[in-house]
């Protein structure tokens, strides 16, 4: 897939030696998810660019959102969103049962299957984020894998002062 | 196999055989990544053509698995015309759904040249107007890279370059490519 080409990937490795080594693999890490999550956002935005162009005005979040779940969804992961949920104050939760990305995922024990998928989350973090700020709505984006292959993305809104 | 039969084969597979994503992701993720790389290296585009060949080399090694399995011919090309044509006809085909024309072969069978007459990669794409890009920039560089990494696999080192590329205003899109020598059985170098 296309994470794979992402070039060599953050070292993963447990961490050895003091603690001033692991501060360093932790900012790594980090490094390397806010690279992965930029890229997406510029993928998302230009997805949302191409793909939104001939449909009619948003109306409110909501239609954002389902329209997120729904064709821009279909169009990168090829399945809509299982399930959405929201507590009407700006957060969603975006339940995929079978994300594609971790599809072909397995390893010796599920914690280890699980904490090395977690990086190929970041990608389509940033594309999530990326296609809403091109709707118009600022969020923040997070997503986490508590069993292969389900994936669950928490989108929190920002509210813009006017 | 021959040319024509090589070409049923690619057909074969890319309808049948082959997951497929939708293209413009494809490209944008793409273009994404070299924008991205040439921020990096503050747009020193020789360095950005080695990154993208690096990056291609490393796919290549691993997609090679994915073409043997897809196309199940189980066995060897007889020689490097043959290999050619399976580049072109189903290694291409297959994974992004183009056959580039194989052209100018020199006469000692070992270097011929893939016209690409469309390539997914370069959709909507215009290079940086710094007045650089357009003579040093190949920006579809990571295709050298990923058949250099795959014929490895294979046992064929290989030599690859872009020679033109529309991108830069050429009339066509043109990768050269060379047979260095054919690798006795040895154990494969590591990943870098």
């Amino acid at each position: 897939g296309l994470g794979a080409g992402l070039g060599g990937g953050p070292a993963m490795g447990s961490v050895n030696g003091g603690s001033g080594r692991k501060m360093d693999e932790d900012e790594e890490r980090d490094a390397v998810f806010a690279r992965l999550e930029a890229l997406g956002y510029r993928v998302g935005q230009g997805l949302v660019e191409r793909f939104s162009r001939d449909r009619p005005r948003f109306n409110d979040t909501l239609d954002v959102i389902k329209f997120l779940c729904k064709d821009l969804w279909t169009l990168v992961f090829r399945k809509q969103v299982d399930n959405l949920k929201t507590n009407h104050r700006g957060v969603y939760v975006l339940t995929d049962n079978s994300f594609r990305p971790l599809s072909r995922m397995s390893a010796e024990t599920s914690s280890q299957a699980i904490a090395r998928a977690q990086p190929f989350l970041w990608f389509p973090c940033g594309v999530v984020r990326g296609a809403l700020a091109a709707m118009g709505i600022n969020a923040t984006v997070t997503a986490e894998s508590s069993e292969l292959p389900a994936a669950v993305f928490q989108i929190k809104t920002i509210k813009t002062q006017s | 196999m021959s040319a024509s039969k090589a070409s049923r084969l690619g057909e074969e597979i890319w309808k049948t055989r082959i997951e497929k994503v939708n293209a413009e992701l494809v490209v944008l993720t793409y273009g994404t990544i070299v924008a991205q790389i040439c921020k990096d290296f503050e747009n020193d585009y020789t360095e950005v053509n080695k990154q993208l060949d690096k990056m291609g080399y490393n796919i290549g090694l691993r997609l090679i698995e994915d073409y043997l399995a897809k196309s199940n011919t189980m066995r060897r090309c007889s020689n490097f015309r043959e290999t050619a044509e399976m580049i072109a006809k189903v290694g291409f085909k297959i994974f992004l759904n183009v056959t580039p024309t194989i052209t100018n072969w020199t006469s000692d069978n070992k270097q011929f040249s893939l016209v690409f007459d469309e390539n997914p990669l370069a959709d909507f794409v215009e290079l940086p107007d710094d007045g650089r890009a357009q003579d040093e920039l190949w920006f579809s560089n990571i295709l050298c890279g990923v058949l250099r990494g795959a014929l490895e696999m294979v046992q064929m080192q290989v030599e690859t370059h872009f020679i033109s590329d529309v991108l830069r205003g050429n009339d066509t899109t043109e990768m050269r490519v060379t047979l260095v020598r054919y690798i006795d059985d040895e154990l494969p170098p590591e990943d870098d």
